[in-house]
């Protein structure tokens, strides 16, 4: 780990401000995933800023009938809310196949969606890795790429994001709101928010230098079943080969978002609008452009099984 | 002592302590945090200085030039030692990878450098500011592209042969020709290699977490090349070895060199993906197993074929090693085959040999059973041999697989398996059952304890002896009470120093037996010593509730040291006795999984255990031990493996993040069943290992469970829903 500076933050505008006057400063809330890639030196940010000060630890009602969930509510505080179990349960579930309970009561909303990939090069300092070290190139292109993306994958990178809780948000079109360096407020539909790797993979998302995340506000329900189904290796404790996250009304349409499938919470309205089609059918609009490896290939049939079991589920 | 004949009546078949499920007497000290782990010894007036290894980033090549300009500056650090700077370490003969020293890269994470520094943060960070510039050079890492390379390896028998195979198998009714592979698997225990060095004048001290003291010793002293007997080695707590801390590692090597030239005592622990590269691992096999049978179902002919690699100058996994005894036919041979790769070292892990050989075994022989129409269980127990089937002349000490068989078929309700194949389900799952046999050979070892009777009348045992996990301390405990006649708490038990006398140590599951017959030696002599002091026949003598009793006189065994304490040492040795009858322990795993229908996700639903394995002495401790293996083949059969970057040459899953091991909602029932029996020839404790036994078989009935529930037989480990998926039926 380098040496770094450290301060709490006392508002969010004092946050964006002081991360934006330095030249690597990174946000600390939980620090389940920033202190260990600090550790490995993936991460060397020579100033931290503590926001865990900063309030934003509520969960509250909008006026549209939606929820404003504080950047910082923990995880678990998150999945175990009366109302977001009972409106939003795809939510609640995907939160709970995540991590563990200890890592849960202290990750939080915000840091969820920026946690980094877990591609095993990117953990490797000696390995090229074009979203650790741009330009050094991509280890796992051509080595082992089991649990890697499939879809929106580039040259450079087939990482992919590792968040539970990110494809309940995609599916449940979810807004980020953030306040800038500058002050500025904006509202970045989640949609926008990750980007996919091109060829500047370590560029994640759509912040601006010094952007902080304050809330992230649900619509209001939609209604239907909500069901999360995650694939793993073992029972628990581990990152999804894929998981499916579906929302499914009783005439049959809904959303679906996928993860450990590419760089960002996958879902397409083209896939969606296939719902109720079955599975195949939306499976093949959703991976129309899937480039899987060698390794990872089973992939797309398991999404498209996955699928077929929610839908399944759905109905009965 | 010397074992050379049967053991007979002893004090031990009282059984008033030995046999009791007694609770482990360090299980206090370990839940409260109170045992001492390697890097945790810790004096606030000694001036600790911390040591972080830096690991190579080339599989294969050289060192060019190393850089520590800007480390050397880095805050706080003290010292940095590097490989370049002198030449490699002497190699002790049970050392594969070289642990230091020298330009010479031979795998990834070859320790090239340790920097000493005022805290652990400060030296690693300083780590990361060392710039090395190495030579590549091309290696090999591809087992089954080396395949054809492969040697005859130099020691042992890589050969066996009885009868005449080839023309046996050829006119068989029945046959089955079949490959399996088995993964490089990680020891992945909880706690990584640790140690701490301190130097006094040219005297040192080593903390550190070992499962065999006395190696370590004489290897740390060839690697420094100074005297043994200026070593002192403290390993009393481990937090698990499964054969990672068989033989001596870098940890203690660097930590000694860089206290030495630090001039403080130094702390040096292993980062976690240094225990997959840097230090050894089970090393991937490719197996090929031919089976012929008449179609009454007896075996005629048998063959295993085993390839495996390692480094130059290391040696293969045995894995035909228990093809060799496990069935009769008369025709059989085996050939074990090793390929040189550029990988880390591969050695021993938990029942090496017949763990992944058995995964491959028991699964052509439920192939095997399934090509006759014959049921798995009684296709094993009609192929039972009581002889070793290469030299029909020697017979087990004691053999019940059929007994093992028999019962776990009872209690697991093999009965209601359907022999059909995909043909159950509950719910999204697709459930199958699989049975498996267990074997692992028995290995005795000499072993020394001291037993010291102080004049409060407690009995302290001292021994090299080390308790991994196993339950060491309670079963040295139970012995020695049981041979004094004494309350368990009466006596003292002080393991893992290399003051004591040297014991067996712990591998190969012979701790168990050994150690506690080296304590069985020490107390018969007490015995002696105690009766001599009372004056009392030692022949006529029994003890019982701390008292020493002949005929009509007894007297508290305290009466025997009130004038001075009394200190006897002794050594259990083994004469041919070992050799004469085959000692094997035997087992058989009953499993059943359930496979998720959409998914192909593979998931225990329960497994039961049952193992014949001479006298248990504690049997909660020794069930800790099975159900422990268990999860360990739960782990061998679903998920670990290390995976290969065959274009870069390393373990490229290397913490545990990526090499997944069972987490508990992979383990929602486990029963284990011991058969009550004794061994007479395999010391006078009549116990054998279940440490390793407990693992051998789980991961072939696990996949035969899966192959019952769906119909996809999978040959290469781990069974994972990628190989299962494109098979799966079709969705309704």
């Amino acid at each position: 780990m380098k040496s770094f500076t450290y301060e709490r933050a006392t508002s969010v505008e004092a946050a964006a401000k002081a991360a934006a006057s330095h030249d690597a400063a990174r946000f600390i809330a939980g620090g389940t995933n920033l202190l260990d890639l600090m550790k490995l030196e993936i991460e060397t940010p020579t100033h931290l800023i503590d926001v865990n000060s900063l309030g934003l630890d509520t969960i509250e009602a909008t006026p549209e009938g939606g929820l404003r969930i504080g950047a910082l509510v923990r995880n678990t505080e998150l999945a175990a809310d009366e109302r977001v179990r009972r409106d939003y349960g795809l939510l609640s579930r995907a939160l709970l196949a995540g991590a563990s309970g200890q890592l849960r009561n202290k990750a939080t909303t915000a840091g969820n969606l920026l946690q980094r990939t877990r591609c095993p090069y990117f953990y490797d300092t000696n390995q090229p890795c074009n979203k650790r070290q741009p330009g050094s190139g991509c280890s796992a292109i051509d080595g082992f790429s089991r649990q890697l993306g499939i879809v929106g994958v580039s040259d450079s990178c087939i990482a992919t994001h590792p968040s539970d809780m990110a494809i309940a948000m995609r599916a449940l079109d979810a807004v980020i709101e953030t306040v800038g360096a500058d002050g500025a407020k904006r509202s970045i539909p989640i949609a926008d928010f990750h980007r996919l790797p091109g060829d500047t993979p370590h560029i994640e998302t759509e912040l601006k230098k010094g952007e902080v995340i304050t809330a992230v506000v649900l619509p209001k329900p939609i209604g239907g079943k909500h069901i999360y189904r995650k694939v793993r290796d073992r029972a628990s404790y581990a990152f999804a080969l894929i998981s499916v996250g579906a929302v499914i009304l009783p005439d049959g349409t809904g959303r679906v978002a996928v993860g450990g499938v590419a760089h960002k919470p996958w879902r397409l309205d083209t896939a969606d609008a296939e719902l109720p089609s079955g599975a195949g059918r939306v499976t093949r609009r959703l991976l129309l452009d899937a480039q899987p490896t060698e390794h990872n290939a089973y992939k797309v049939k398991l999404v498209e099984r996955t699928l077929g079991a929610v839908l399944a589920e759905a109905k009965g | 002592m010397k074992f050379d004949t049967p053991a007979t009546q002893n004090p031990i078949d009282r059984m008033t302590v030995v046999g009791k499920p007694i609770e482990r007497i360090d299980g206090q000290m370990k839940t409260t945090g109170r045992a001492k782990y390697a890097y945790e010894w810790h004096d606030d007036a000694v001036p600790y200085a911390y040591g972080y290894p830096l690991g190579a980033a080339i599989a294969k090549g050289r060192i060019r030039a190393m850089d520590v300009t800007a480390a050397s500056r880095a805050p706080g650090v003290i010292k940095i030692v590097t490989s370049d700077s002198m030449p490699d370490l002497k190699k002790a003969k049970r050392n594969t990878a070289k642990l230091f020293g020298g330009v010479d890269i031979h795998h990834y994470h070859q320790a090239v450098a340790v920097v000493v520094a005022e805290t652990f943060e400060q030296a690693r960070a300083a780590a990361h500011l060392i710039k090395v510039d190495y030579e590549e050079s091309k290696g090999a890492f591809d087992l089954e592209a080396s395949m054809d390379a492969a040697i005859k390896p130099k020691d042992g028998e890589p050969d066996s042969a009885a009868g005449d195979f080839a023309p046996a198998f050829e006119t068989a009714t029945v046959q089955l020709d079949q490959t399996y592979t088995t993964p490089d698997q990680s020891h992945a225990m909880m706690e990584p290699h640790a140690s701490i060095a301190a130097w006094d004048g040219d005297a040192l001290t080593v903390w550190t977490s070992s499962q065999m003291v006395d190696w370590w010793r004489s290897d740390l002293a060839t690697a420094l090349d100074m005297d043994k007997e200026k070593i002192h080695i403290m390993s009393p707590f481990i937090g698990g070895g499964f054969g990672s801390k068989l033989f001596l590692r870098s940890d203690a090597v660097l930590a000694a060199l860089a206290s030495r030239e630090a001039g403080r005592p130094v702390k040096v622990a292993l980062p976690r993906p240094f225990l997959m590269n840097n230090t050894t691992h089970r090393p991937a096999t490719i197996q090929r197993i031919r089976i012929g049978a008449g179609q009454d179902g007896k075996i005629t002919a048998i063959a295993h074929e085993s390839w495996s690699g390692d480094l130059e100058g290391g040696g293969p996994e045995v894995a035909v090693q228990q093809t060799r005894l496990l069935y009769a036919g008369a025709n059989r041979m085996t050939a074990t085959r090793l390929a040189v790769l550029d990988l880390p070292e591969g050695n021993a892990m938990r029942a090496p040999g017949e763990a992944p050989g058995l995964m491959a075994l028991e699964v052509a022989m439920d192939e095997m059973a399934e090509k006759l129409g014959q049921d798995p269980v009684a296709f094993r127990i009609l192929n039972d041999t009581q002889v070793d089937p290469e030299k029909p002349e020697k017979a087990f000490s004691h053999r019940d697989l059929v007994g093992c068989m028999k019962l776990g078929a009872e209690r697991f309700g093999w009965d209601k398996r359907n022999a059909r194949p995909g043909t159950v389900q509950d719910g999204d799952w697709l459930v199958g059952m699989g049975v498996a046999a267990a074997f692992r050979n028995n290995m005795v070892m000499p072993s020394g304890a001291r037993a010291r009777l102080d004049r409060e009348g407690v009995l302290t045992v001292e021994t090299d002896m080390t308790d991994i996990g196993t339950g060491s301390y309670t079963i040295i405990a139970q012995t020695a009470a049981e041979m004094l006649g004494l309350p368990i708490d009466r006596v003292a038990v002080n393991l893992g120093d290399s003051r004591f006398p040297v014991s067996s140590g712990s591998g190969g599951q012979w701790g168990g037996n050994s150690a506690t017959a080296g304590v069985y030696a020490a107390c018969v002599k007490m015995r002696e010593a105690i009766a001599a002091a009372l004056g009392f026949n030692a022949e006529n003598i029994d003890f019982a509730d701390g008292m020493v009793i002949s005929g009509d006189r007894r007297v508290p065994l305290a009466e025997a040291v009130k004038d001075k304490p009394l200190v006897v040492e002794d050594t259990i040795e083994y004469g041919d006795i070992s050799e004469e009858k085959q000692q094997s322990t035997f087992g058989a795993h009953f499993v059943e999984v359930g496979v998720n229908i959409a998914t192909g996700e593979p998931r225990i639903r329960r497994m039961l255990a049952v193992c014949a394995a001479g006298r248990i002495l504690n049997p909660m401790t020794a069930r800790s031990q099975v159900i422990g293996a268990m999860t360990m083949g739960v782990g061998g059969a679903l998920s670990e493996e290390l995976a290969v970057d065959k274009k870069r040459g390393f373990f490229v899953n290397h913490d545990l993040a990526g090499y997944e091991v069972p987490v508990h909602a992979d383990i929602p029932h486990q029963e284990v069943i011991f058969m009550d029996e004794t061994d007479p020839m395999s010391s006078p404790m009549k116990a054998k290992g279940v440490g390793e036994l407990g693992l051998c078989g789980v991961a072939a009935a696990i996949n035969n469970a899966v192959y019952n529930a769906t119909g996809i037989r999978v040959r290469n480990y781990p069974v994972t829903l990628d190989k299962l998926i494109g098979a799966l039926p079709q969705l309704s």
